[in-house]
């Protein structure tokens, strides 16, 4: 018997938001019938807000709790605080999960991604995507990517193979690619070691250089440019110029291109505002 | 509460309860002693091992050596037949066994024995065209389960021991017939068996006792090494008083097996037609004969058994699944897996097993309760075109 927390138990016997909605603005699915729990998620958004949420799921008591609290979390919040949930926040507002239940938390996690990478909005923004890149797939059993592995071992700082099954599945019938899911923990954290942390000026240093060197060119391709106006923790506050700055997709490119060229370069979790 | 996984475990019968106390209180002499205090002891040792002949229907009380579980009766008897002769590095087993002996066969092949899985088709039956083009005569050990724990489903043992004393004269069989005990009749000579295990808790006894089988013909290599208990073949001072118990349940067993065969059979057909018709996203697992009369596995379509298992406990209802995440394995059932049923079912597989302590007011209330319990996880699944499609179907 899994000891399942109250929280958990109210949500599998009376799970909230249930359905589908049919007019929806973004779909998100995580999972698959053979695997034995699916997920799929549908959001309302109006002005940036979810305005509402309904899922339907296919799956054992923990995977209906963590998509049922799911959606009660992201109801009523911007799409920017929806962004920043993950799989921790979805375990942790449940009141924890057994460990080898932790990969329902991660599935409701993926399949909230998935809606918003689907999400209408952004779609019409060709030119600031990146070209897709076909996921390398680490466990064939399940199908779960490189990618999906690495952020449960950010997210949770998961440090064994039994770990990222747990939480992922990945390994959990063959155990094949149990070798490649070692690599990946090994890689992970010797990153980790060899990133010291940035003194503060450092970081200042490299959020400019990032901005003038990787950022500026490609908005001067259109006609317009950017630059730091200042750093205060999370937040990075910059201005937008020439072409950029009367542009309606302003926003997008703020949040798509520069917030995600500086995620990705600093590994932080950081909000870029246009000043 | 009702209790439908009696396939798990089983209550303790107040009988057998009764039999054991006095070995726990007055009479808890080692019955290898010499003076007269182990009188009692060792008579119901020595009655222990009549009951248990007869229950087996075993040509000797010798043949029979008291274990402490199903699990250690497997290990002994195979272990015990490829140690006593080291020459011969072939066996043959099922791929829907139970996992104490599965588990055991992946060992040893890692040790350098070859072993051979054979397969069953969707109604549970074993492919004996592919176990005789196994059999070689340096077969050293054919391993298969009297019924199956997760289906019922039973195997021909009387065909598969002369389809191997066809081929092979020496080579030993081994029959788990944990979940046949008390279920139907066990006869070892008749059916041509060399080593036979059994289990206590699974017919009333309380756990923590076994028993297995071993022909006089067949010798064996102890596993537990050390007093000269069991003739030699399992060290360890006997443990009376579930020894006694389990001698008792046996005799419950053969008294009670008319009324499986009827009565528990009737309630389990009960219990299976209802869900059946009732039910649009339901199939039995198994084909409907050749199983033992207490146990149905039935899948459910497009829902997960964990959940279903989790709102039945709500209500009180006791079953088992053999859904991936009822198992924490990930992987549903092997036994389901071999059978090929469908992945829309196989998540959604229950095991209801009774018992002659199942009443008929309880197979009605679940009756009752099952397709409220599914209409409603059913009506969260993201499957509900196709659930639409097997409804207009049925």
């Amino acid at each position: 018997m899994w000891d399942y927390s109250e929280k958990v138990m109210d949500h599998y016997r009376n799970p909230r938001n249930v359905g589908k909605i049919d007019d929806a603005d973004a779909i998100g699915s995580a999972g698959s019938l053979t695997c034995g729990d699916q997920l799929k998620i549908y959001l309302k958004i109006k002005d940036n807000i979810v305005t509402d949420a309904k899922f339907q799921t296919f799956g054992c008591g923990s995977a209906v709790a963590s998509s049922s609290i799911l959606t009660e979390m992201i109801i009523g919040k911007s799409v920017d605080e929806v962004r920043k949930i993950t799989n921790k926040d979805i375990a942790d507002e449940l009141g924890g999960l057994p460990p080898e239940k932790m990969h329902c938390s991660v599935m409701g996690y993926e399949a909230l991604e998935d809606a918003l990478k689907n999400w209408g909005d952004y779609q019409d923004l060709d030119d600031l995507r990146e070209p897709e890149k076909p996921e390398k797939i680490v466990c064939t059993c399940f199908n779960v990517t490189e990618n999906l592995i690495w952020d449960a071992i950010k997210q949770n700082g998961l440090k064994t193979v039994e770990e990222v099954t747990n939480y992922t599945k990945a390994g959990g019938a063959c155990g094949k690619c149990k070798g490649l899911i070692q690599d990946i923990i090994d890689t992970y954290y010797a990153k980790e070691k060899s990133e010291p942390k940035l003194s503060p000026t450092q970081r200042i240093l490299k959020i400019n250089n990032i901005i003038e060197t990787q950022i500026s060119p490609e908005l001067q391709k259109d006609g317009g440019d950017i630059n730091l106006v200042d750093i205060q923790d999370n937040k990075i506050y910059v201005k937008l110029h020439g072409k950029c700055s009367s542009c309606k997709n302003a926003t997008l490119t703020i949040k798509r291109f520069v917030e995600q060229t500086l995620k990705t370069a600093l590994d932080e979790d950081i909000e870029v505002i246009e000043v | 509460m009702i209790y439908l996984d009696n396939n798990a475990t089983t209550k303790i019968d107040e009988r057998v309860l009764d039999a054991m106390m006095p070995y726990f209180k007055e009479e808890y002499a080692n019955p290898s002693s010499m003076y007269n205090f182990s009188k009692k002891a060792s008579n119901a040792l020595k009655e222990a091992r009549g009951v248990l002949k007869d229950f087996l229907n075993a040509k000797d009380e010798k043949e029979i050596i008291f274990t402490s579980c199903g699990s250690e009766s497997a290990n002994t008897a195979i272990k015990g037949v490829l140690n006593y002769n080291k020459s011969k590095k072939h066996i043959i087993t099922t791929k829907v066994e139970h996992p104490c002996v599965l588990n055991l066969y992946q060992t040893l092949e890692k040790q350098g024995y070859k072993v051979d899985y054979i397969g069953v088709n969707s109604n549970g039956d074993l492919d004996l065209e592919q176990l005789e083009a196994a059999i070689t005569t340096d077969t050293a050990l054919v391993s298969v389960m009297w019924a199956n724990n997760e289906t019922g489903v039973i195997f021909p043992i009387k065909k598969i021991s002369e389809i191997i004393k066809s081929k092979s004269p020496d080579t030993k069989f081994f029959v788990d017939a944990v979940q046949a005990a008390g279920k139907i009749p066990l006869d070892v000579q008749e059916n041509g068996i060399d080593l036979l295990g059994i289990s206590g808790h699974k017919f009333h006894a309380p756990k923590g006792v076994g028993a297995l089988y071993v022909n006089s013909k067949t010798l064996i290599t102890p596993l537990i090494v050390g007093g000269h208990q069991e003739r030699g073949k399992r060290a360890g001072t006997e443990n009376v008083p579930y020894i006694a118990g389990m001698a008792k349940a046996a005799e419950l067993a053969m008294d009670g097996l008319k009324y499986e065969l009827t009565e528990v059979k009737r309630l389990r057909d009960k219990l299976e037609k209802n869900i059946l018709k009732n039910i649009y996203n339901s199939r039995l697992n198994t084909g409907v004969s050749n199983r033992v009369p207490n146990t149905t596995n039935i899948g459910f379509e497009y829902v997960e058994g964990e959940l279903i298992l989790l709102h039945m406990s709500d209500l009180g209802i006791c079953a088992s699944s053999g859904s991936a995440c009822t198992s924490g394995s990930l992987e549903p059932s092997h036994v389901l897996r071999a059978m090929n049923v469908p992945f829309t079912a196989i998540h959604g597989s229950i095991r209801f097993s009774l018992s002659r302590f199942t009443t008929e007011k309880e197979i009605d209330y679940v009756c009752e309760k099952m397709p409220e319990i599914i209409e409603k996880i059913t009506a969260i699944s993201p499957y509900q075109d196709e659930l639409a499609a097997l409804k207009a179907h049925k």
